[in-house]
């Protein structure tokens, strides 16, 4: 697949859900058998070209998620390679039991792709965010978890499921002119987190749109002579437990994510932190577990104390009462 | 009825077989109990199409060419385990571990490839769907194998069946075959009491299947509609008039034997009746 530094640009500012038709129709070069079901959604998920260039490689099933994923689970059953998307509740919590049944239990090697999760449709109301999802699928065994921390790594995180054996599940966060993490080529395994910063004060984990977030928060950290690592846990099942492990030398470990503190990214990171001696303190990041009134995607953010401003100052705020 | 004698023959005497292998592994189970009415009302459907209909490999039970079967009822498996035993793909011996600690029988289907167990089913109204990608696969492949869902007409309560029967017309699935078990019981009563799915075959026939009604312990009959179904161009719903726990006389249309135990007693008597 061709990536250069233009194609970075135009996925950032498509945004990561578009750009997963533009990744489809470079995949498919590669990957002869894929097969694309969706719930009427072509054009939320950038895929009308797809549609309209490979019709006999496009399914609608019409807003019907647990049918897409029966019928996606049986075509892989017949070894397609199968991603299925809509929007991410519907994508995931639509069909939890199908998901549950017919790619976990059956282990069947289907790539769900869920868009617009988090709070970007704040506007819509929390019937089209998506704070749950991290959560819910992470109780079923065997599904492979993976939130983009960009455009770019959208690609990335596609080409990877496709390619991988696992049922997968990935969660796009974040609006159009979605900022640039990654600015150019690298290295992307599945379970496998990057350091993106380093620093010895602080270590951040986040995922999705927070690790923009977290680097902009580590550089003003920087500023209060606060030396902090950032790194991206793009893969949030199964964790990287080595880069946990690592931080244990950190005065204090963070983890900020655009989903409910409970079952996401700090909750993973959690599970491993509580089996390990002499742990620093973590702080979570997160929705605080409710359904606050609606807004834009911003006024949201703020709601939940995630921009970078607040996160830095909360921060600053936890290490003065240490 | 031009089936010949010897077909039928055959067919009835598989479906005795298989209801042999379903008193054995009942009885087995002791008291975890077992589903043991839905699994005799499918015994003739299932004996027709593994004896008969099904395009099958005795043995490879992965061969590429066969027709694929859903057990969507999965609480049923008693009929599909004792019918895969009947192929060959299930010794004897095995069946008996059935709902035993670490068995490959367990009481709802458990996906085993070696076994010819094609899914793992249980939860109800998840059946269709995969065959859907089953027989949408197959025409994009230009293969001609054919898929047979069997599922229960309580299990018609699922909100998961109508979203899959409206897609396969869509899709002009003519290589799918959905049976419906209408033996008019669902777990804790009557279909009438519990949720009334009346009209079936109109149902699905305003969803654009073509539809036929059958009594589906009639194997002349059964073949007759099979035969008939397999020229016409539409995705095709069966609805098969059946009795729960047929072949037994203390099980037939009780439906205290939907989820029960086979004693000792009922287990000789039924060997008896059986013949």
């Amino acid at each position: 697949m061709k990536i250069d530094e233009r194609s970075i640009k135009i996925w950032s500012t498509i945004g990561q859900r578009a750009t997963v038709g533009m990744a489809a129709l470079e995949l498919v070069k590669e990957i002869d058998e894929l097969i694309i079901v969706t719930c009427d959604v072509s054009t939320s998920a950038g895929l009308d070209r797809f549609r309209k260039t490979y019709p006999n490689k496009f399914i609608d099933v019409g807003i019907a998620e647990q049918n897409m994923i029966g019928i996606a689970a049986g075509l892989a059953s017949e070894n397609f390679k199968v991603l299925t998307t809509t929007f991410a509740p519907f994508q995931t919590m639509r069909c939890l039991e199908q998901i549950k049944v017919n790619l976990g239990y059956m282990k069947q090697n289907v790539c769900m792709v869920g868009i617009a999760s988090g709070l970007s449709l704040g506007a819509l109301g929390y019937t089209h965010c998506c704070i749950e999802d991290i959560g819910v699928l992470r109780s079923i065994p065997g599904i492979t978890i993976i939130s983009p921390s960009d455009a770019f790594e959208t690609v990335k995180a596609m080409e990877a499921s496709l390619k991988s054996i696992n049922p997968t599940y990935i969660r796009l966060t974040g609006t159009s002119n979605n900022p640039i993490v990654n600015k150019a080529d690298y290295k992307f395994e599945i379970g496998k987190s990057i350091k993106l910063k380093d620093g010895d004060d602080i270590t951040i984990f986040s995922c999705g749109s927070m690790v923009y977030e977290s680097l902009e928060v580590a550089k003003r950290l920087e500023q209060e002579k606060i030396s902090t690592s950032v790194i991206n846990m793009h893969t949030i099942k199964p964790i990287d437990k080595q880069a946990i492990i690592n931080a244990q030398k950190s005065k204090m470990i963070v983890t900020i994510e655009e989903h409910n503190i409970i079952g996401g990214l700090g909750s993973a990171v959690a599970e491993v932190k509580s089996t390990i001696k002499n742990y620093p303190k973590q702080i979570f990041f997160g929705v605080d577990d409710k359904y606050s009134k609606g807004g834009s995607y911003s006024f949201l953010k703020e709601n939940y104390r995630l921009s970078a401003d607040m996160i830095v100052k909360d921060i600053l705020n936890q290490l003065n009462h240490e | 009825m031009e089936n010949s004698k010897k077909k039928i023959e055959l067919i009835k005497s598989f479906s005795k077989e298989m209801r042999k292998n379903i008193l054995s592994m009942a009885f087995a189970a002791g008291s975890s109990s077992s589903h043991f009415g839905g699994a005799l009302s499918i015994t003739e459907i299932v004996s027709t199409l593994f004896a008969d209909q099904m395009k099958i490999d005795k043995s490879n039970p992965n061969w590429e060419k066969r027709d694929r079967f859903i057990l969507s009822k999965g609480h049923a498996c008693l009929a599909y385990y004792s019918a895969l035993c009947e192929v060959g793909y299930i010794s004897k011996d095995e069946l008996l571990t059935f709902e035993k600690d670490n068995s490959n029988l367990l009481g709802h289907p458990v996906r085993n490839k070696d076994l010819g167990i094609e899914f793992s089913n249980g939860s109800l109204g998840m059946g269709l769907s995969l065959g859907i990608g089953l027989a949408l696969s197959a025409k994009k492949r230009n293969k001609d194998f054919k898929v047979y869902v069997i599922v229960g007409d309580g299990e018609c309560n699922e909100g998961s069946v109508w979203e899959a029967a409206m897609a396969a017309p869509n899709f002009n699935l003519e290589n799918l075959y959905v049976i419906i078990d209408k033996n008019n019981f669902q777990q804790t009563g009557s279909n009438k009491q519990i949720m009334n799915v009346d009209n079936l075959r109109s149902k699905w026939e305003s969803f654009n299947w073509y539809s036929r009604e059958v009594d589906g312990h009639n194997i002349d009959e059964l073949l007759y509609i099979f035969n008939e179904c397999n020229n016409i161009k539409k995705p095709k719903a069966i609805i098969a008039n059946t009795i729960k726990g047929k072949g037994f006389s203390f099980s037939e249309n009780n439906n205290d034997w939907h989820h029960s135990i086979l004693s000792k007693s009922f287990y000789e008597k039924a060997i008896k009746e059986l013949g």
